[in-house]
């Protein structure tokens, strides 16, 4: 890893400045604890702390009616949550840019987290949502770049998939 | 004392301004809404329930120079209840939660839903954090309720008791493409 690797949060956090976010929801998980940080920190951002990830989705289609963009930020399992309610944004071609972190598919020690991960691409791809997979850190913000426009030209379904091995498996003995 | 629902929606959007935003929940309070007159500015929901008062909010802090209403029934608030709470948490001036409850899923049967049960949505809206709250029963604080609408300042919950009648559907668009940029238009956003 290169000594800047590790800021890639902070990387993707300015990728999605730039991208014209303002609305970024979320249910907190350890892999987006710092961009979470950041959003909460930035004073032109709204973070809307959700209680399930389908919150976020229709939250996101709201926040399009009246012309912001939003982000949804969650982990794999939260991805099981959206299902039905991503027939909003796919019935009515909203934008919805979701990122998420991934659990159950590197090292995981949990192996509940396991059946939701192993379907998580899949599901999405079901439901009409263009994949942009980062494995290495310097391609994160790159990555999101690509989905932001893929999202927000041509009001689409993308999800940046934060792989395991990208943020690092969960310590479980502190 | 129960309200009619038609005649409730009506008073509720009567003379409604340039600046109301509506989003009507699924099933009969959509009806209500395309009953009361078609508007531009409405983004009625053919589906996605659960997911009427995030909708609101979402709009709501992206237009904060306008009012949001989301009028929507017992059964469809039920499903997104954790919704009052995320909304307590960001208490958006300009947005009113408007609950139609007549403690029956209405499009399905008109089983019982958890408000007959005794679950009290005014409670849960409070014990999330959302200050002014309305139970509505009669014309009196239906009409309350339009005047608080129309000069809104601060996060309203309000549950308005209608009666279980079924009135005729009045279907509007349902073309969810179409009601978007209708709406997006009529309000002058652009992409």
């Amino acid at each position: 890893m290169s000594a800047q690797s590790g800021d890639w949060p902070d990387r993707l956090f300015e990728t999605l400045k730039r991208g014209g976010i303002q609305q970024v929801a979320y249910v907190p998980d350890a892999g987006h604890a710092r961009l979470i940080d950041r959003c909460r920190a930035d004073d032109e951002i709204r973070d809307v702390a959700l209680t399930t990830e389908e919150e976020g989705v229709a939250l996101a289609a709201g926040a399009w009616l009246g012309g912001d963009r939003a982000a949804l930020l969650m982990q794999s399992s939260g991805v099981g949550n959206c299902i039905n309610m991503l027939s909003l944004a796919r019935t009515c071609r909203f934008p919805l840019l979701m990122l998420i972190t991934m659990r159950g598919e590197w090292e995981e020690f949990n192996p509940w987290q396991v059946p939701m991960g192993s379907i998580t691409d899949p599901v999405l791809k079901l439901c009409e949502a263009e994949i942009y997979r980062a494995n290495e850190p310097n391609e994160v913000a790159g990555i999101a770049q690509c989905a932001i426009q893929h999202v927000f030209g041509g009001e689409r379904i993308a999800a940046v998939i934060l792989s395991q091995q990208l943020i690092g498996k969960k310590v479980w003995t502190k | 004392m129960t309200l009619e629902r038609r005649a409730a929606m009506a008073t509720l959007l009567a003379d409604r301004g340039d600046d109301l935003l509506l989003v009507p929940g699924l099933g009969s309070t959509a009806w209500d809404a395309a009953a009361a007159g078609d508007d531009d500015r409405n983004f009625y929901l053919w589906g996605a329930m659960g997911g009427a008062a995030m909708i609101g909010l979402g709009l709501a802090m992206a237009q904060p120079n306008r009012r949001v209403a989301v009028i929507t029934g017992d059964g469809e608030m039920l499903m997104g209840l954790g919704s009052l709470a995320t909304i307590a948490t960001q208490s958006p001036p300009n947005l009113a939660i408007i609950v139609f409850d007549n403690g029956v899923y209405g499009e399905t049967g008109m089983q019982p839903s958890h408000t007959q049960a005794g679950v009290d949505l005014i409670g849960v809206a409070g014990a999330c954090g959302i200050a002014t709250r309305l139970d509505v029963r009669d014309d009196n604080e239906l009409a309350d309720l339009a005047r608080r609408l129309k000069n809104l300042r601060g996060t309203l919950f309000a549950r308005v008791q209608i009666a279980t009648d079924e009135p005729p559907r009045v279907l509007p668009i349902r073309d969810g493409i179409a009601l978007k940029e209708r709406f997006r238009a009529a309000i002058g956003v652009k992409s």
